[in-house]
């Protein structure tokens, strides 16, 4: 089932055609990697779904994205239940400069008034045992998140993102400031969390994408030149750009 | 010919003289002060009401005027200053208007206080009819200390990173909750920063409260804030220039009360800011 589905999207910036009709089609429950050399615009195609690039000045779009069948680009979106729905997880790792449970139970706060310290504390285990972190971290939840290793940062970073209960989970580049160990736990994790939730990640790590996703869109100039089964794209690519970029002879 | 490490020596020597330059007059003062005015300082100096034309007794009514119209400075002026620079940070758009505004609020920090002092009389003492009162005086500084702190309030809000404010929107907050509860609790170091360069300003300033509280001489303490009061720098200004035959070590006592009433204050906002960053870092 298509979670999310973009048709003729088009996004400039000032005067500079970013994203040039963009078609495409996001399934829930799978791994969908967006790649292409850096400033192919497939860090901005992540930020439309969520509408991030709303904060940025001079940002324009058009065409139509489609989230459970709602156009989400209208005026009247509620960005607060756009954002709770489709989540993001940064490059940088960024917990909040709080305890890892005060940042855990961030969003939880901020949605439901009067919360009870129960529901929370089962909200923050539940979290963090998603994100295979609760048995290392159980005993000293009250320490400062910055206090932890990158990857741990960027796991608790998900189970910040989990905690809100979102369907969609974004990810720009999750593993570029990881170590190769911490890149392989948090692609374990992607594996693990797609039972649950519709992932799509940007990454320019092709090799990532091979082993992480099962389907694959190739972004050029910010163009969509092919969006596939990542066992195509990767075997036996229709376009001669998609096979000059997986085969290294650019990027 | 160049030779590397004398050019950084002689660089390194310039540098530390310039430190030291600028260091030395300020313990000087200091010193000075606590020299000279500490033996004055007694229960009575600070308890008591001014006796023989303000030769002899204490200058307690100096004092709680001081306390008085700097709490009310504050009081009026950081609330309204930190909702301006959460406005300029936050919600203008970079357009040349706020730009000129900025520019405008960097530049009142610069007007002369004496300035201030005539913009109190006009508006708080005769226009608005509060008369020569604690609340006109109090209006006044907070409008002289204004610009500070809404410039530092303001540098303190864009030091957040903008990655926490898109971590907070993306986890479905609403701009306001984003200030609220990410924004402001990690600027507050920087606003306790500029709250104390004001507060410090609005109790050493004679100008200000020249024209619009300031008493001569009222050996009582204030009932209403429609009431006068003496302030310390004032007072020691009188003491000093016009009042004869002064005792040296009451003028310098005066001197050390209102630099202990400035630091004891300084001193409270440090261990409040100090105790926000301590778990604030990133």
């Amino acid at each position: 089932m298509a979670k999310i589905i973009t048709k003729n999207l088009n996004l400039w910036y000032f005067g500079f055609h970013a994203l040039k009709k963009i078609n495409s089609s996001f399934e829930a429950n799978r791994i969908t990697a967006i790649i292409g050399p850096s400033g192919c615009g497939k860090s901005t195609l992540l930020r439309v779904f969520n509408r991030m690039n709303d904060l940025i000045e001079g940002v324009r779009t058009e065409g139509e994205v489609l989230a459970d069948g709602e156009n989400i680009l209208g005026q009247k979106t509620d960005l607060v239940a756009l954002r709770k729905k489709i989540g993001m997880v940064f490059q940088r790792p960024n917990p909040f400069p709080l305890s890892i449970y005060e940042n855990i139970v961030f969003g939880e706060k901020i949605h439901a008034d009067g919360i009870t310290r129960d529901k929370l504390d089962e909200i923050v285990k539940r979290s963090l045992e998603d994100v295979l972190l609760w048995d290392e971290l159980k005993d000293r939840l009250n320490q400062p998140a910055l206090r932890l290793s990158l990857e741990q940062k960027q796991r608790l970073c998900i189970a910040r993102l989990i905690a809100v209960k979102p369907d969609v989970l974004l990810m720009d580049e999750p593993c570029s400031t990881l170590d190769p160990q911490g890149t392989q736990r948090v692609e374990e994790l992607m594996r693990e969390l797609k039972n649950k939730y519709t992932i799509i990640i940007v990454t320019h790590n092709m090799q990532q994408a091979a082993r992480v996703s099962d389907d694959t869109g190739f972004m050029l100039l910010g163009e969509l030149i092919e969006f596939g089964k990542t066992q195509e794209i990767f075997t036996a690519p229709r376009d001669k750009r998609t096979e000059d970029y997986i085969t290294g002879r650019y990027g | 010919m160049k030779n590397p490490h004398r050019t950084q020596r002689i660089a390194f020597f310039f540098l530390l003289l310039t430190t030291l330059l600028i260091v030395i007059p300020v313990g000087l003062i200091v010193v000075i002060i606590i020299q000279k005015g500490l033996p004055a300082i007694n229960w009575q100096f600070l308890s008591a009401m001014p006796r023989q034309g303000m030769r002899a007794g204490g200058i307690l009514p100096a004092i709680v005027g001081t306390f008085y119209l700097v709490s009310g400075a504050v009081t009026f002026a950081l609330p309204i200053g930190l909702l301006a620079a959460i406005y300029l940070s936050e919600y203008s758009k970079g357009n040349k208007l706020t730009r000129l505004i900025k520019l405008a609020i960097v530049n009142l920090a610069g007007v002369p206080s004496v300035v201030y002092g005539l913009f109190g009389l006009a508006l708080f003492v005769v226009f608005f009819k509060f008369g020569a009162s604690i609340l006109s005086g109090s209006l006044t500084l907070g409008i002289m200390i204004l610009p500070i702190i809404i410039t530092t309030s303001r540098e303190a809000l864009e030091s957040v990173p903008q990655s926490f404010r898109e971590v907070s929107l993306s986890l479905g907050a609403s701009k306001w909750q984003t200030i609220r509860h990410i924004v402001l609790p990690n600027a507050v170091p920087g606003i306790l920063t500029g709250t104390i360069l004001g507060l410090g300003r609005a109790a050493g300033e004679t100008a200000p409260i020249l024209f619009t509280v300031a008493a001569f001489y009222l050996p009582r303490l204030p009932h209403s804030i429609f009431d006068q009061v003496m302030a310390l720098p004032y007072h020691l200004y009188i003491i000093s220039t016009q009042v004869p035959n002064v005792d040296e070590k009451v003028r310098y006592g005066t001197a050390f009360v209102l630099l202990a009433l400035v630091l004891m204050m300084n001193l409270v906002a440090i261990i409040i800011r100090y105790k926000f960053r301590k778990n604030k870092k990133w």
